[in-house]
């Protein structure tokens, strides 16, 4: 398993890897308002 | 960036949700009020309304579908004898409910009420922030009456109810005004846009913004943020640059419908036409039936059409825009809408005028008598058989007085 | 430098007022009193939530559902997510 921290500076690989990950968890969950639905009143 | 997200999200609708997220359900088409945009062209009742039990077993089908919402309107749901009966059938079932009402009816005992209740939120329609501007389009007084149901909602420590107000070319200056009376009474803001169905169809040359005002509201919007509900009206305007909050896409049929007062279930309900009914409660598979099975709502799950829109650069920001809008001013589904930024709209609305296409009307029409075209004729100043406004300074407008039969 | 704990490792829970429900692409829920919506877009995601009364933190119920190790900082993220947008809470001590 990846370490969440580290305090050494990331090589190129990882900063990809991790951004990869991070664009990856955004789109697992969304959130909008109940009102976010067109349609309604 | 947003746009990538929504599309994987309309991707899952594609396949059919089995329930809606939520609904509109207009309990009545009677009215004490003679709007002059009513979506719904609502005045008198009409006889095949849902019985009492008719409509809680509606209820208990939302319920055992786990619909999360339902947007009570009408007419005026709250002149339903009914009205709290069914609220409290819809609470006790764990339904969320938010109605929509002009205000007449909610009396400190009734603000009290709601205050006490976690399921129900209240929406008061406002479509001005000065009596000048609202009454114009509501009727006289309407702007005092609702002012006074936010009063009584404030003093029962209601926070958060909801005043929702249609954008019209009359009030889009009067925005930071409408914030600040929301702001007085504790409530949420909430700028709706302005469809021409129903009877809007009748106001819509006049009242719908003009491309200036709606750049404005726009703007407007994105500084306010989350602040300002919008109910997701505004996604054709997601073409202008960074999207507004919400799904940002048409909910009709996908993750949304209406049912009518006599359990009709259109697409939505600025759609109320035969062209978009998909079926109706009564029928032996109750709403569920409809809303898994009808043609009409599977076809709109299917991937849509865009035609000449999807090689524009804002197709996938704004996907045509609202199908009701189109629809109403008699432009093809696979086209701009006719408030499209970029302006194509206002080009295919021009080449439909030009071929004498008349735009569909109404198939539902339950307007007070007062509201025909016969007596337009009758009156030498409103002889222009195109609109009942046409030539007519809105400010000096007296509608029909509210209380007619 | 103390980390701070980790969402997987805390005592998480439903809030009261969210409701549950299950599709086909993961599942939908609703908080009654923010009045969010909030698409899981994982059924895997779903049935972490839903193993949380018996597993007691995320990072049990992720093995309990079997969700493998390369995935689990997205799980991590996105339990981050329902956590500040009040769709789970901490158990109360």
């Amino acid at each position: 398993m990846a370490d969440v921290m580290t305090t050494d500076a990331p090589t190129t690989d990882e900063a990809v890897e991790e951004t990869d990950e991070l664009l990856e968890a955004d789109l697992l969950v969304e959130d909008v308002s109940i009102d976010g639905m067109c349609g309604v009143y | 960036m947003s746009a990538p997200r929504n599309v994987a999200l309309v991707d899952h609708f594609a396949e059919g949700l089995d329930a809606p997220i939520c609904i509109t359900w207009e309990l009545t088409y009677a009215c004490n009020l003679a709007c002059e945009h009513c979506l719904s062209s609502s005045g008198r009742r009409d006889p095949r309304e849902l019985t009492t039990a008719e409509a809680k077993a509606v209820i208990d089908e939302l319920a055992e579908m786990q619909v999360f919402y339902v947007n009570i309107g009408g007419g005026e749901p709250t002149i339903r004898p009914d009205f709290w009966e069914l609220l409290d059938h819809a609470a006790e079932r764990r339904v969320g409910v938010k109605f929509s009402t002009n205000g007449s009816r909610i009396t400190p005992e009734a603000a009290a009420r709601l205050a006490a209740s976690d399921y129900v939120d209240v929406q008061i329609s406002l479509d001005g922030a000065t009596a000048e501007v609202n009454d114009a389009v509501r009727g006289e007084g309407t702007f005092a009456t609702a002012i006074q149901a936010m009063e009584h909602l404030a003093a029962a420590g209601f926070a958060g109810f909801k005043v929702s107000v249609v954008c019209t070319r009359t009030n889009a200056h009067q925005l930071d005004e409408l914030k600040a009376i929301a702001d007085r009474y504790g409530a949420q803001l909430r700028l709706t846009r302005l469809r021409p169905s129903g009877r809007g169809a009748d106001v819509w040359d006049e009242l719908h913004p003009t491309a200036e005002q709606q750049r404005q509201i726009y703007e407007w919007l994105l500084r306010h943020g989350e602040d300002v509900l919008t109910g997701d009206s505004f996604f054709h305007l997601a073409a202008y640059g960074d999207p507004l909050p919400g799904l940002n896409l048409c909910g009709a049929g996908r993750v949304v419908c209406l049912i009518d007062p006599v359990g009709d279930v259109y697409a939505c309900p600025f759609t109320i036409h035969d062209e978009f009914l998909a079926g109706n409660v009564r029928d032996p598979g109750g709403f569920a039936g409809v809303w898994r099975t009808s043609e009409l709502f599977l076809d709109l799950r299917r991937p849509q059409s865009g035609g000449a829109c999807e090689s524009c650069s804002a197709w996938d920001a704004c996907r045509g825009g609202c199908m009701a809008a189109k629809f109403f001013t008699g432009l093809p589904l696979d086209g701009p809408d006719p408030e499209c930024v970029k302006g194509h709209g206002e080009a295919a609305l021009a080449a439909v005028a030009a071929q004498g296409v008349e735009a569909p009307r109404p198939s539902v029409d339950h307007s007070k008598p007062q509201r025909t075209p016969v007596t337009i004729r009758t009156r030498p100043d409103r002889s222009c058989d195109e609109s009942p406004l046409a030539g007519l300074d809105l400010s000096a407008h007296h509608p029909t007085p509210a209380g007619a039969p | 430098m103390t980390e701070p704990t980790s969402v997987l490792d805390r005592r998480l829970e439903l809030a009261a007022q969210v409701s549950v429900r299950p599709e086909r692409f993961g599942a939908l829920l609703y908080h009654f009193g923010t009045r969010r919506l909030s698409f899981l877009k994982d059924p895997r995601l779903l049935a972490v939530v839903q193993a949380l009364p018996d597993a007691g933190t995320p990072r049990a119920a992720c093995e309990q559902v079997g969700v493998e190790p390369g995935s689990l900082r997205a799980f991590e993220a996105a339990l981050a997510r329902l956590l500040d947008t009040g769709m789970l809470q901490e158990v109360a001590a």
